[in-house]
C-alpha cells in the first residue's frame, strides 16, 4: 500500500505521537505476529538472564527469590577452592581442545576430498551416509560405545584376538581414555553434518579458477591448497571463531551418557558439575555461579578469537 | 564441467582418485557400521549373542527381542510421549517462529532494530541451567507435557533462517494482495507459508529431530515416568540398568532366554533410531538450504 511504502522510506521515527498511532494502527497484524514472540523471549530467555543474580545471593527453597540475602562474590570464591575446581576445568578444557584440534580441521579435510569425487552419483551416496550418525541420539550412540567398551566388547573382544591386549580393559572405567573416547565418537557423530557448510562454499568456487589452474598445471593437491582453501577461508574463520567460543561448552549429552562415577576423575566438566550441584544437590546459587562463570568465560573467547582472526585473516563475526 | 578433463588425467591422479575412492567408502563404513552391528544383535537371539562374534549377521535369528519391546507398556508409552512430543513441538515451533520470523522481516516495522538486537543478544548469551529450571518452577511446567512444548517453541537462529529464505520472496506478490486489501494474516498464511515449503521442512525437520532425540528435559525436568519420552527412558536403561525389572515385566511366552536384557536394550535402540534414519535422506536438499541460510546470517 501507498502508506507502507512511504512509512518504509521514513526510517526515523517520528516524535508526533498522532503519526505513531497511526503506523502503530496500521501495522497492529504485523505486532499481533511479533509481540507473542517478544513476549516469549521475555520470558524464556531474558527472566532467567535476570535470575543470574541468585548467584550473588544466598537462595534456597525456603528463601524467596527477593528475599535472600546478598553475599557477593562468595560463591564464586567457593567455586575457585573447591577440591573439584582444578579438575573439572582441566576437563572441560582438555575435552573441548582435543574436539578443537582434531574435531574442527577434519570436516574441512573431509569436505576437499569428497570434493575431488568425480562420479556425483558416489559422491552424494557418501555425502547422505556421512549424515546418518548425527541424526543418532546421543543416547543410542552412548548406549552403542558402552556395549562395545565393555570387558566384554567388541573392542576388547577384537583387540584380544590380536594380541594387543592381553586381558580386557573396561575402557569407560578407567579415566586415561575417556578423553579420548568423548573426542573420537564426537568426531564420528559430526563429521559429515559439519562438511556441509564446506562443502557448500566449495561448490560455489569459480570453476574457471580451476581450469587455468589445470592449464598451467596443477595437480590435485595443489589445486586443493591454492584455489579451494583459500576460496572458503571466511567460511573456515567463521566456524573457528564460534567453535573456540564454545570450548567451555562440553557436550552435555554426550558426556552424561558416557560419564559413570569410575571416570568421574576425566569425565566431570563444568556442565556436568552445574547439574549435579544444582539439580542433584538443589544448590542452586552456587551451581548458577559456576553457570555464569562459564558464561563469562564464553563470551571473553568468543570476543577474543573475533579479535584474533580479523587480525589474521580480515574476516570475522562481527 | 571438468569432466572434460578426465580424459587426460595423468597416472598420479588415477592414482589419487582410487585411494580417494577407498578412503570414502572406509568413511562409509565407519558410518554404518555401528547401527549394522546394533541392528544384527537385536535380531539374534538373546543368550547365543552374549557368547559375542556377531558382527556381520545374525547367528541364531529371533525376533522376540522387538516383541519383548513392544510387549512393555512403559516403553510403548514412552514411545507415545516421544511420538506427540516430536509432532506438537514440531508443529508448535514451526507455525511460532515462522510467524514471528515474518512480522520482524518487514523493514518498516516500528521498533524492528529493537526487537533484533534482543534476539541476537539471547545467541551468545543465556541464563543457564539453574535460573532456567527454577523458572520452569515457578511457572510450574515442570512435571508437565508442556515443558517439551513451550520452551521450545521459538528460536532465534530458526527465525533468522526463515527470515532469510522470506527475504528472497518477491515483494511485487505481497504488494498486490495488498491492494486487493488482504491483511498480514492472510498475506502469511495464503502466500507466504505455501511459497515457504523448502524452509518449512528444514526448520521441521531440526526441530522433529531435536524432539525425537532430546532426553536432557525429560531427564531434569521430569520425575513422572509416564511422561518420560523413549530417549529418557533409554538413558535410564543405560545408565542404571533397569532392563532387568523389563524382563520380569514380560509375557510368559517369552521370558526365556532367547531375549537378555542387552538385546531388548538393542531393539529399544533400533526401534528409535529407525523413524529419523528413514526420513533424513529425503530430505537432504532442504536441510543442506537450510544449514546455508543459517550459515550467511550466523
Amino acid at each position: 500500500m501507498r502508506m507502507q511504502s512511504t512509512a518504509s522510506n521514513n526510517v526515523i521515527i517520528s516524535p508526533n505521537s498522532k503519526q505513531f498511532f497511526r503506523r502503530l494502527k496500521e501495522q497492529k497484524y504485523l505486532y499481533m505476529m511479533v509481540i507473542p514472540g517478544v513476549i516469549w523471549m521475555i520470558i524464556f530467555n531474558y527472566i532467567p538472564m535476570y535470575g543470574i543474580i541468585i548467584a550473588f545471593k544466598d537462595y534456597n527453597i525456603i528463601s524467596s527469590f527477593f528475599e535472600a540475602p546478598w553475599v557477593g562474590f562468595k560463591h564464586f570464591l567457593d567455586f575457585f577452592r573447591d577440591d573439584w575446581f582444578p579438575i573439572i576445568m582441566k576437563n572441560t578444557v582438555g575435552i573441548s581442545l582435543l574436539k578443537l584440534i582434531f574435531g574442527f580441521p577434519l570436516p574441512i579435510i573431509f569436505a576437499l576430498f569428497l570434493n575431488e569425487i568425480q562420479n556425483s552419483t558416489f559422491k552424494r551416496t557418501v555425502q547422505t551416509i556421512s549424515y546418518l550418525p548425527h541424526f543418532l541420539s546421543w543416547v543410542v550412540l552412548g548406549g552403542i560405545l558402552i556395549t562395545w567398551l565393555s570387558e566384554s566388547g567388541m573392542i576388547n573382544e577384537l583387540l584380544v584376538n590380536m594380541g594387543i591386549l592381553d586381558k580386557p580393559v573396561a575402557f569407560l572405567g578407567e579415566p586415561k581414555y575417556f578423553w579420548w573416547i568423548a573426542t573420537i565418537s564426537d568426531i564420528w557423530k559430526g563429521l559429515g553434518w559439519n562438511s556441509i557448510i564446506y562443502l557448500a562454499a566449495i561448490s560455489g568456487v569459480d570453476v574457471e579458477l580451476y581450469e587455468s589452474a589445470i592449464v598451467d598445471g596443477a595437480g590435485r593437491f595443489r589445486r586443493m591448497w591454492s584455489i579451494t582453501l583459500p576460496s572458503i577461508s571466511g567460511t573456515i574463520a567463521i566456524l573457528f571463531i564460534l567453535a573456540v567460543s564454545g570450548l567451555l561448552n562440553s557436550n552435555f549429552d554426550q558426556i552424561l551418557v558416557l560419564r559413570n562415577p569410575l571416570n568421574a576423575p576425566s569425565s566431570e566438566v563444568i556442565d556436568i558439575f552445574v547439574y549435579r550441584m544444582g539439580i542433584q544437590s538443589a544448590r542452586f546459587s552456587y551451581a548458577t555461579a559456576v553457570g555464569l562463570f562459564k558464561s563469562v568465560i564464553a563470551l571473553m573467547l568468543l570476543l577474543l578469537a573475533n579479535w584474533v582472526t580479523r587480525k589474521l585473516t580480515g574476516k570475522s563475526l562481527f | 564441467m571438468r569432466r572434460k578433463f578426465l580424459a587426460r588425467r595423468t597416472k598420479g591422479e588415477v592414482v589419487f582418485d582410487i585411494v580417494n575412492t577407498i578412503i570414502m567408502i572406509v568413511i562409509c563404513f565407519m558410518m554404518l557400521y555401528p547401527v549394522w552391528y546394533t541392528l544384527v544383535n537385536s535380531l539374534n537371539d538373546g543368550t547365543d549373542a552374549m557368547l559375542g562374534g556377531i558382527y556381520w549377521w545374525p547367528r541364531v535369528f529371533s525376533l522376540d527381542s522387538y516383541k519383548a519391546v513392544f510387549a512393555d507398556s512403559k516403553i510403548f508409552r514412552a514411545f507415545g510421549v516421544s511420538f506427540f512430543r516430536t509432532i506438537i513441538g514440531t508443529t508448535v515451533h514451526v507455525f511460532f517462529t515462522s510467524m514471528v520470523a515474518y512480522g520482524l522481516s518487514k523493514k518498516y516495522l516500528m521498533g524492528r532494530k529493537y526487537f533484533m538486537a534482543m534476539g541476537t543478544i539471547t545467541l551468545f548469551f543465556s541464563g543457564g541451567l539453574i535460573p532456567t529450571f527454577l523458572l520452569y518452577r515457578s511457572l510450574g511446567l515442570l512435571d508437565r507435557f508442556a515443558v517439551y512444548i513451550i520452551p521450545a517453541m521459538f528460536n532465534f537462529y530458526n527465525l533468522l533462517i526463515f527470515q532469510a529464505f522470506f527475504r528472497e520472496i518477491p515483494d511485487a506478490l505481497e504488494e498486490s494482495a495488498k491492494i486487493d486489501g488482504a491483511n498480514d494474516f492472510y498475506i502469511f498464511f495464503k502466500i507466504i507459508i505455501p511459497l515457504s515449503k523448502p524452509v518449512l521442512a528444514t526448520i521441521a525437520l531440526f526441530t522433529g529431530v531435536y524432539h525425537w532425540n532430546d532426553y536432557f528435559a525429560g531427564v531434569i525436568f521430569i520425575n513422572n515416568p509416564d511422561l518420560q519420552p523413549i530417549q529418557t527412558f533409554l538413558y535410564r536403561v543405560i545408565a542404571e540398568t533397569t532392563s532387568v525389572q523389563m524382563l520380569q515385566n514380560m509375557p510368559a511366552g517369552i521370558r526365556t532366554t532367547s531375549v537378555t536384557s542387552q538385546t531388548i536394550r538393542l531393539a529399544t535402540m533400533i526401534v528409535t533410531t529407525v523413524p529419523v534414519v528413514c526420513v533424513y535422506p529425503f530430505l537432504q536438499k532442504y536441510f543442506v538450504k537450510g544449514m546455508l541460510l543459517g550459515s550467511i546470517k550466523g
